[in-house]
C-alpha cells in the first residue's frame, strides 16, 4: 500500500500506454473539456475494439465533441442518429451484417458491432430501445459512458446522479439535499435481462476496462460495459485529478469493478481496504454541501450495497471504514 | 396485361406484403399497429417459411422500428418498414433522420386517424403531421397500384441520384383491408426491373466514414439546401422509374392522374383512394352535363407544380378534398399547397376547400355531388368559410 492505500499490483497500469495497441481510433483534435475522463476511455475502449468494428453512438457530449461536420475524431466507420435509440440502430446494423453475410454479399469475416451512449442515453432515454436491444439477443456490444448527469446540456441531473450530488436540476437548497435518488442500477438490469457479459469498467484502470471490453466483443449476444467517466466539468473537480477520482470511485467501493458471465458476479479489481467515501467527495464541488451526517448515511448505504455485491460474489471482505459518531439526521435528509 | 402475369384476388395488405418480397427486401423492422398489421405479418411469416431471404426485426416500438430500419440500411440492405398513424408520430424524430442521412428505406403507410380521441380509422392527419420530413411521398387508389408502387418505391430510393427514403401511403382499412383482383408480374421481371441493391455509402471497416455528424449554424443550412434540391431532382427519376414500369406492365402513372378533365369546368381534387368514390360521382355529373373533371395527387414530395398547373389549365373552380385538418389554421394541407403552386399566376382557377371523411367517417358519391353541388353556391372569390367541414353536425 501506498500513501494513497494503492494496492501495489495494481501499479503497473501506470505503463499501460506502452503496453497496448499504439493505432489510434479516437484521434486527437476532438473538443471535449480538460481532464475529459471519458474521451479517456474512449480511446482506451476503441483500441480494445480493433479495426474490426462499427460504432452506434448516442447523441450527447461524446458525440458533439467528436463529429462536428465535416471533421470527425473516429477513425471507426461510426453512425450517430438520436439520443434516445442508440441500441435499436446498433440492432439494426447487426441484422443488416447477417443478411449481408448470409446472402454472400459480405465477404469475410463481420464486423464488431458496438452502440455507445451517455448515462442519459442509456439509463433514462434509451432504455426502452436498450431493453429491447438486449432482450432480442442481438449480437452487440452497448458501452455506457456514465458522467453520472447530463453534463453537454449543462450538468443537469439523470437517473445515474448519485444520491446528494448537486446538480443544475438537483441544487441543494433549505428543502433540498441534492439528487435525492440512489443511482440506478444499469448492470442489474442488464443483467436481468440475461445477458451473457456485463461489467462495470473504468478508465483509471486500463487493464480491467481493456479486457473487459475484449470480451465483451468476443461474447456471442448482448453485452453490456458501464463505464465510470469522471467529469471535471460537471463534477467540479480539478482536470489533473480525473485518473485519481476514477481510482478513488472504486478505493471508496462507490464505483467497484465487477463482472457477471452469465450471471455469475465476479469482483476483478479487490480492494483490500476500503477507503471512507469523504475520500472520494471532498475533491469534488458536487458534493461540496453535504454534512457529516448524510456524508454518513451515504457512506452506510455504499458499504451494504458493497456488501450485497461481495456476497453475490462470494469475494473476501475487505476491512471497512469506520463510520464517526456524530448526530445524524433522519435518513441523512 | 403483362406476359405470364397472374391475375389474383388478395387482400391488399397481402399484395404489399407480396410487393415486399418480390422486391427481395433483405431487413423489415416493424412494430404492430392497426391498420398496418396485415402487412408486416404476412412478411414474418414468409421469413419464417424461409420465401424471403430477410432478417425480420420484432422490435419495441416504432421510434426503434425506423431506428433500426437506419441501421439496416447503413449496414447497406435493402430495407422495408411499415406504420400508421401514432407509429408514424412515434417515428416523427427519426423520420427527418433517415432522409437527412440519405437512406433509401421504403416504408408503407397505412393512413389512420391521429389520436385523441383514439381512432384507428382511416384519414391523412398522421402523413400531413409529417409532411416535411425530407422523404418521397407517394399515394395509391387502389391495390395494385400499392403493389406497383411498393415496388417502384425501392428503385425510386435506391436510385444513385436520388438516395432519399419513399413512402407509400394508402388507406387504412379502406384499401389496406380489401380483397381486391390484381396482377402480380412475374419475378423474372421484377429482378430485371429492380436490381440487387449496392449501397453506395455503407458501414464498412475497409473504408470507414463517420456518418450522421452534427452541424454548426455555417454548414446546417447548405446541408438541408442539397436535401432540398435533390428531392426536387428526384421528380425527373421518379418519373422515368414509373414510365419503365409502364413499359414492362402496361400500367402508366402519373404525378396528377386526370379523369374526365376534358373541357372540364370544375375539378374536385383528391388523395388517396376517395379518387375511385369521386369519379363515379364525376362520371354520374357527366351524364347529368355538368363539366366536372377529376384529379388525383399521386406524388405528394416532391410536390409536381408544373403537372398540376398543367393539368388545372382551362378550369374555372378547384375543390380540393382534405382528409386531414389544419387545426387553428386557414387552409387545410393540400389546400394549401395547391393554393401556392396557382398563387404567382396571372391566371388561376377559384378554390374550395372540403374536409371529408376524417377519422374514418365514410365518403360515397352522393356526397362528392352534394360538395359539388354546395361549391356552385359559394361565391368563389368571397366564400362563406376558409374551408368547410363536409358532413359536421352541430
Amino acid at each position: 500500500m501506498d500513501k494513497f492505500g494503492v494496492a501495489q499490483s495494481q501499479k503497473y497500469d501506470v505503463y499501460a500506454s506502452r503496453l497496448l495497441p499504439r493505432e489510434e481510433y479516437f484521434t486527437s483534435g476532438h473538443r471535449s473539456c480538460q481532464g475529459c475522463g471519458e474521451a479517456l476511455a474512449v480511446r482506451w475502449v476503441c483500441k480494445a475494439l480493433g479495426k474490426e468494428a462499427v460504432i452506434a453512438h448516442a447523441t450527447g457530449c461524446m458525440e458533439i465533441v467528436s463529429s462536428g461536420l465535416p471533421q470527425t475524431a473516429w477513425m471507426h466507420p461510426w453512425l450517430h442518429v438520436a439520443f434516445e435509440n442508440t441500441a435499436a440502430v446498433a440492432s439494426g446494423i447487426e441484422a443488416g451484417f447477417k443478411i449481408l453475410s448470409r446472402k454472400g454479399k459480405w465477404p469475410g469475416r463481420l464486423p464488431k458491432v458496438v452502440a455507445m451512449g451517455g448515462d442519459g442515453g442509456t439509463s433514462d432515454i434509451g432504455l426502452q430501445a436498450l431493453s429491447g436491444a438486449m432482450e432480442r439477443g442481438h449480437n452487440f456490444t452497448y458501452i455506457c459512458w456514465d458522467n453520472e448527469a447530463y453534463m453537454n446540456t449543462g450538468i443537469q441531473r439523470s437517473s445515474s446522479t448519485p444520491y446528494g450530488a448537486m446538480t443544475t436540476t438537483s441544487p441543494p437548497g433549505k428543502r433540498s439535499i441534492g439528487q435525492a435518488t440512489w443511482k440506478k442500477n444499469m448492470v442489474a438490469i442488464a443483467v436481468a435481462h440475461g445477458v451473457p457479459y456485463v461489467a462495470t469498467a473504468s478508465p483509471s484502470y486500463v487493464f480491467d476496462l481493456y479486457f473487459k471490453i475484449k470480451k465483451a466483443i468476443e461474447t456471442p449476444g448482448p453485452a453490456y460495459v458501464h463505464v465510470l467517466c469522471v467529469c471535471p466539468t460537471g463534477w467540479r473537480s480539478a482536470t489533473d485529478l480525473t485518473v485519481r477520482l476514477g481510482r478513488l470511485a472504486v478505493e471508496t467501493a462507490v464505483f467497484p469493478l465487477y463482472e457477471v458471465v452469465n450471471g455469475k458476479y465476479r469482483l476483478t479489481v479487490e480492494v483490500p481496504k476500503i477507503r471512507p467515501v469523504k475520500d472520494y467527495f471532498r475533491l469534488q464541488g458536487r458534493f461540496r454541501h453535504l454534512r457529516e451526517p448524510e456524508i454518513n448515511f451515504i457512506q452506510r448505504q455504499v458499504t451494504s450495497q458493497y456488501e450485497l455485491l461481495l456476497k453475490k460474489c462470494e469475494a473476501a471482505y475487505p476491512e471497512f471504514p469506520v463510520i464517526s459518531h456524530t448526530e445524524e439526521s433522519q435518513e441523512g435528509a | 396485361m403483362a406476359e405470364h402475369a397472374k391475375r389474383l384476388g388478395m387482400e391488399v395488405s397481402i399484395a404489399v406484403s407480396h410487393a415486399v418480397q418480390m422486391a427481395r427486401a433483405e431487413a423489415i423492422a416493424a412494430y404492430p399497429i392497426t391498420p398496418q398489421t396485415h402487412i408486416v405479418e404476412h412478411l414474418s411469416s414468409l421469413v419464417a417459411n424461409g420465401d424471403l431471404e430477410a432478417e425480420f426485426i420484432n422490435v419495441e416500438s416504432e421510434h426503434s422500428a425506423l431506428s433500426a430500419c437506419v441501421g439496416t440500411s447503413a449496414a447497406g440492405a435493402r430495407t422495408f418498414t411499415a406504420t400508421s398513424s401514432q407509429g408514424l408520430a412515434l417515428m416523427h424524430e427519426i423520420l427527418f433522420i433517415a432522409s437527412a442521412l440519405r437512406l433509401p428505406i421504403v416504408m408503407a403507410v397505412a393512413n389512420r386517424a391521429l389520436s385523441g380521441p383514439l381512432s384507428i380509422w382511416n384519414d391523412h392527419s398522421d402523413i400531413m403531421a409529417a409532411r416535411d420530413i425530407g422523404w418521397i411521398q407517394v399515394f395509391v387508389e387502389n391495390g395494385q397500384e400499392a403493389f406497383d408502387h411498393t415496388v417502384m418505391a425501392f428503385k425510386m430510393a435506391e436510385n444513385s441520384q436520388v438516395l432519399i427514403p419513399t413512402m407509400v401511403n394508402m388507406d387504412g382499412f379502406i384499401l389496406t383491408h380489401v380483397v381486391e383482383a390484381l396482377e402480380i408480374p412475374e419475378q423474372a421481371l421484377i429482378d430485371r426491373f429492380l436490381p440487387p441493391y449496392v449501397p453506395r455509402h455503407q458501414l464498412d471497416p475497409k473504408r470507414p466514414m463517420t456518418m450522421g455528424a452534427f452541424a454548426m449554424p455555417e454548414i446546417y443550412l447548405e446541408v438541408k439546401m442539397k436535401h432540398q434540391v435533390t428531392l426536387m431532382n428526384s421528380y425527373d427519376r421518379i418519373l422515368a422509374i414509373w414510365e419503365e414500369w409502364g413499359r414492362l406492365t402496361g400500367r402508366h402513372y402519373q404525378p396528377v392522374e386526370r379523369f374526365r378533365t376534358e373541357g372540364a369546368k370544375i375539378l374536385l381534387l383528391t388523395m388517396g383512394c376517395l379518387g375511385e368514390v369521386a369519379a363515379v360521382a364525376v362520371e354520374e355529373l357527366r351524364e347529368q352535363g355538368l363539366p366536372v373533371g377529376l384529379l388525383s395527387l399521386r406524388l405528394w414530395r416532391p410536390f409536381p407544380f408544373a403537372a398540376l398547373r398543367e393539368a388545372v389549365n382551362g378550369a374555372e373552380l378547384v375543390i380540393v378534398c382534405d382528409r386531414a385538418l389544419s387545426l387553428g389554421g386557414g387552409a387545410p394541407p393540400v389546400l394549401a399547397e395547391v393554393r401556392s403552386a396557382f398563387y404567382s399566376l396571372a391566371s388561376r382557377p377559384a378554390m374550395l376547400g372540403y374536409i371529408i371523411g376524417l377519422g374514418g367517417r365514410d365518403v360515397s358519391p352522393e356526397d362528392f355531388k352534394e360538395i359539388v353541388a354546395r361549391a356552385q353556391k359559394e361565391n368563389p372569390e368571397a366564400p362563406s368559410q376558409e374551408f368547410f367541414l363536409y358532413g359536421v353536425r352541430g
